[in-house]
């Protein structure tokens, strides 16, 4: 089991680095190449002694300018002399222009200023003279133009001075270099002026114009409407130029797309198209949104738009759609559908990483190394063989491995001669990577639970020769009786996949609540049979790696703080310095802050699958007793999705249940989880669930009272009521002696439900309590009848169990009311009327019970007033008359 | 996991001494602990005495593996050699084969290895002695049986067989399921 196995002595391995392994100096570029902006090179002697000539060359120039211009003003001013009269007519606008006007004359060059000659021409022009209809036509039509271009906005302004400057200075270059730029400066402002002038002089023109229709008369009609119809076509122009600026201006806004346009789906391009649109919309959503459309609205057109472009179900794209912000949700989207780089994994064990390259690269694979965090990893771009069975892979050198499966290994970081357990093996991976760190010292365990799929690690780490593993198929979560006591322990949990739907795009539309749900719970299951399994005193080691290549929270964080709850372990950084912490928070769910120093990778931001990495520390062996109130937590959540996956309940259940009141014992099939899920309030545990069963029995009592007034019945619950009672001494409220009182029909009721509640007040969380009332929820579907009177005794219960408050320490206490009372409210009037005589019967019976309820009444008056308000009806009533008698 | 039968031992070493020689003893006497052969339904496994008793935790019905599967033992109480005891027998064995890259695929896919894919044999290699093939690169690929003694092969046919297949690493593919 060597490395290289030097069979033949007389062949030598040469040693050092091969010819193609030399190293490429670093690139030399050509000087013009390079950035020329640095200009602090050393200049050379000659390059010192040109840029000095050049210098004095400038100033000569320079000199000689100046001469020029003095010698130019000197002329500009005896011109300016010789004509003021000209100056004089014109406004005193031109005046301004006079100058440069002047100038020009003197320059005597025409270029620059047609457009000045034009003015003067279509200035003489203007004055009524007689002037031909062609040249009238002509001026007209010029002025439009201008008008047109004036009415344009001001770029083209800007590009006709630009123009001019440019020509400008070229003119000027013929007599002075050096003033060119303040020459043209100048000269822009001057034109700039001149465009101003253009301008109102043109707007005087029209003016005229207006002045020419009133003034001419002797205009032929066709002239007349050749002129109307210029005006009307400029009027048309103008219009159709608003309207252009106008839809161009709601192009911008995407328009939120009718129902008939959803209902009837044009093709995969358009609503790509309307994907992206609707991301930019939300990403500036005050400002892009349409008026009257909510936020609601375009998320759900988006959802679906989505879910048809990706072909994925509603559930699972709502799941993604609550984790990613719009645009990276986009982008994980794209990142899953394609496909990701092919990685290979080098085996340690039989060659090194360079040997391997090279083998592969003299076979026709173009391959690079993975990434500065991986020693072993390789990617591979192309290849000419398949790879997945060439002889170095057939050999064991390598095996084909997702960048991301080094990960979680890393993390565990085992070490040698650890003894380590990898719980979900299959294909073996992983743990022939871990036997490979390990140097094949130690001992490895690697599980799994599909026997087939355990093949496939014999033969991986055969091929690999793995030698110092042992393979077993064991459910997971049996695995701590199996043996103990591991320094490391890696559970590379079974998930839904949401990672890696560019391997399995079936993940896309086979996903549902359900699915994830039983993926966690299965996932919390294994992670804590994994840290069982984990030995803490460990000296090396006591660690546990938890992963998956799922992306959703409910499968990493979320099962990670059930752990953290439920065992002595901490989190520790995983060793990783890449990917995206793990969430602290996520939608309504806060988990405990060392989440943080979890690690979560995506396929859009790492290029490579989405994965999930913690690495927990077990600090101590002991599986601690846990609190109540994180377990109700979960059960509540359990709850939910129990009724999520649907057993018809009425909605007063769905009430009960919901409010964030532990879950209720609803009916015999939910009585295993009861158990599990029970918050272990520890010692209660094994009364509660006893309770429970007494409970049971109880309901199915009265149901027999109900239905036949059985005083045989009656007398055993009175029984166990009172074995039970005189534990706790727990005595019965004074207000159902008032009622018995006053309504008769009611204090058979009561009586009943004295019954039923003697084992729930003996318990004293709400859990125990609220088992029986949903347990008689359900029979309110069986019968009427029996479910009134049913309903009343929960009620009761209730109330007495609100009303005394030693009873009632649970902090959901408040929650539970509203929900309860709701539902209890809505029961005790329908009973209030229904009340039946068959009970009345069992009444006498119940008057023994009175001593024991007079106490509980005492508790219920101390807390009446605070009951009161949220109780309706009856239950009011019932504590009026309490406080009656206090 | 049970200890191996007398004739089931003196069959798997004679079987092994074919192939490696004396160099069987090195198996036996490692260096970094003792080593055991260990049979699970008919199954020979090479096993560290330390992982073994790991190993014995794991219930029988639950064990797919463990160590190193050497090969098995047939109705007829033959031993055969699995590709999966290269590893081991690769660096001990004396008499080696090297193929051609031409013929690296054609032994992979389980033919014979023949006069023209035959690149180097050890010198004085019998007839019939159990040689490990491997690739020009020193990577072994496979078991096989010298049909020829190294004095013959010079002077075979071009197409004549120079060694029968015994296994080759082409069975992790070809044959993954029934591999142990």
């Amino acid at each position: 089991m060597g490395r290289k196995a030097k069979f033949d002595e007389t062949k030598k391995v040469k040693k050092g680095p091969g010819r193609k392994a030399r190293k490429q100096p670093d690139p030399v570029f050509k000087k013009g190449l390079l950035d020329d902006d640095k200009e602090e090179k050393k200049l050379s002697h000659r390059q010192k002694q040109r840029a000095a000539r050049r210098v004095k060359k400038k100033k000569e120039i320079v000199e000689k300018k100046k001469a020029l211009k003095e010698a130019k003003k000197n002329v500009a001013k005896q011109q300016e002399k010789i004509i003021p009269e000209e100056s004089d007519q014109s406004s005193g606008d031109e005046n301004a222009q006079g100058f440069t006007d002047d100038n020009k004359e003197w320059l005597k060059l025409k270029p620059k200023n047609k457009k000045n000659v034009k003015e003067t021409k279509a200035h003489s022009e203007s004055e009524p003279d007689d002037v031909s209809e062609d040249e009238e036509m002509s001026e007209e039509e010029d002025e439009q133009g201008q008008e047109s271009e004036d009415g344009d906005d001001d770029p083209k302004v800007e590009k006709k001075s630009g123009k001019e400057s440019y020509k400008v200075g070229k003119l000027d270059d013929l007599f002075v270099d050096t003033d060119d730029e303040q020459d043209n400066d100048e000269d822009n402002e001057e034109d700039d002026t001149n465009v101003s002038n253009k301008m109102t002089y043109d707007s005087d023109s029209s003016e005229k114009d207006d002045d020419d229709e009133g003034d001419d008369d002797d205009m032929l009609p066709i002239e007349k409407a050749n002129i109307k119809l210029k005006k009307k076509q400029k009027l048309d122009k103008k219009l159709a130029d608003e309207e252009l600026q106008l839809n161009i201006a709601k192009q911008d806004v995407f328009a939120f797309p009718s129902q008939e346009e959803l209902d009837n789906p044009t093709s995969l391009q358009d609503i790509h198209q309307r994907i992206k649109d609707v991301v930019t919309v939300l990403g500036d959503f005050n400002r892009l949104k349409q008026e009257g459309k909510s936020r609601c609205e375009y998320t759900e057109l988006l959802l679906k738009d989505l879910c048809v472009y990706y072909s994925y179900n509603e559930f699972l794209m709502e799941v993604l759609m609550q984790m990613f912000p719009v645009q990276e949700l986009v982008e994980f989207l794209e990142a899953s559908e394609v496909a990701r780089p092919l990685t290979i994994r080098t085996n340690s064990l039989k060659t090194r990483r360079r040997d391997l390259a090279q083998a592969l690269i003299n076979r026709g694979v173009n391959l690079d190394p993975v990434g500065k965090w991986s020693k072993v990893g390789l990617v591979i771009y192309s290849s000419t063989v398949p790879i997945g069975a060439t002889p170095e892979y057939l050999a064991g050198h390598y095996i084909l491995q997702g960048a991301s499966s080094f990960l979680p290994v890393m993390a565990l970081a085992p070490q040698e001669n650890e003894r380590i357990l990898d719980m979900c093996a299959a294909p073996g991976g992983k743990a022939s990577h871990i036997a490979a760190i390990m140097k094949n010292t130690g001992s490895l365990f690697a599980n799994d639970a599909n026997k087939d799929r355990t093949k496939a690690v014999v033969g991986n780490f055969h091929r690999l020769g793995v030698v110092n593993a042992v393979i077993c198929n064991y459910d997971g979560r049996q695995f701590p009786d199996v043996i103990k006591g591991f320094d490391r322990v890696l559970l590379d949990a079974p998930c839904t996949g949401t990672g890696v739907i560019a391997k399995d795009p079936s993940v896309k539309t086979t996903k549902d609540p359900k699915d994830i749900q039983r993926c966690f719970n299965l996932q919390r299951q294994l992670l804590l049979a994994a840290i069982d399994c984990c030995n803490a005193k460990s000296s090396t080691g006591g660690y546990i790696v938890y992963s998956t290549c799922s992306i959703l929270s409910e499968e990493n964080e979320w099962v990670v703080n059930y752990a953290l709850k439920r065992r002595n372990v901490k989190l520790v950084p995983t060793g990783l310095d890449f990917g995206t912490e793990g969430f602290v928070k996520y939608r309504h769910h806060r988990f405990h802050p060392s989440l943080k120093l979890t690690k979560r990778f995506y396929p859009h931001t790492h290029n490579m699958d989405g994965f999930y990495v913690a690495k927990l520390k077990k600090f101590s062996n002991v599986i601690p007793e846990v609190v109540n109130d994180e377990e109700e937590e979960e059960e509540v959540k359990e709850g939910e999705e129990v009724q999520q996956n649907g057993d018809a309940t009425p909605k007063e259940q769905t009430e009960a249940i919901k409010a964030p009141v532990k879950r209720p014992a609803e009916t015999n099939k939910m009585e295993p989880q009861n158990k599990k899920s029970k918050p272990a309030g520890v010692v209660n545990r094994e009364k509660a669930t006893n309770k429970n069963k007494d409970v049971k029995e109880n309901t199915k009592e009265t149901k027999q009272n109900a239905d036949k007034t059985d005083e045989k019945a009656n007398t055993k619950n009175e029984k166990k009521k009172r074995n039970k009672k005189k534990n706790k001494k727990t005595p019965v409220s004074q207000s159902e002696q008032g009622t018995q009182n006053t309504k008769q029909p009611n204090v058979e009721v009561n009586e009943n439900k004295i019954n039923v509640k003697g084992p729930q007040i003996k318990v004293k969380e709400n859990t125990a309590v609220k088992a029986p009332s949903v347990a008689l929820q359900s029979k309110i579907e069986l019968n009427q009848k029996k479910t009134e009177v049913i309903n009343k005794t929960n009620d009761i219960t209730e109330n007495q169990i609100k009303s005394s408050p030693g009873k009632n320490k649970n902090k959901n206490k408040k929650k539970n009311k509203p929900a309860l009372n709701k539902a209890e409210a809505n029961a005790v009037n329908k009973n209030e009327a229904k009340i039946t005589d068959k009970i009345e019967i069992a009444a006498s019976k119940k008057l023994k019970n009175k001593k024991k309820k007079k106490q509980v009444g005492q508790l219920n008056d101390k807390k009446s007033g605070g009951s009161k308000p949220s109780n309706a009806s009856i239950s009011n009533k019932f504590n009026k008359n309490k406080v009656k008698k206090n | 996991m049970k200890v191996l039968s007398e004739t089931r031992t003196r069959v798997l070493f004679e079987k092994l001494t074919k192939y490696i020689g004396v160099n069987v003893k090195l198996l036996i006497d490692r260096p970094d602990g003792t080593y055991c052969f260990r049979e699970k339904k008919d199954r020979v496994y090479y096993i560290s005495e330390r992982l073994l008793q790991l190993a014995q935790t794991v219930k029988p019905d639950h064990l797919i593996s463990a160590g190193t599967c050497f090969g098995k033992f047939t109705k007829t109480n033959k031993f055969r050699l699995h590709i999966t005891a290269l590893a081991y027998i690769a660096p001990y064995a004396p008499y080696k084969i090297w193929v051609k890259p031409s013929a690296e695929q054609q032994f992979l896919y389980g033919n014979h290895v023949i006069k023209s894919g035959l690149g180097r044999i050890t010198e004085n290699t019998p007839k019939h002695q159990g040689v490990v093939i491997n690739t020009m690169s020193d990577i072994p690929i496979g078991f096989g049986v010298v049909a020829r003694s190294t004095t013959e092969c010079r002077h075979a046919d071009p197409l004549a067989t120079i060694a029968f297949h015994q296994a080759d690493i082409g069975e992790y593919i070809r044959s993954e399921d029934t591999l142990v």
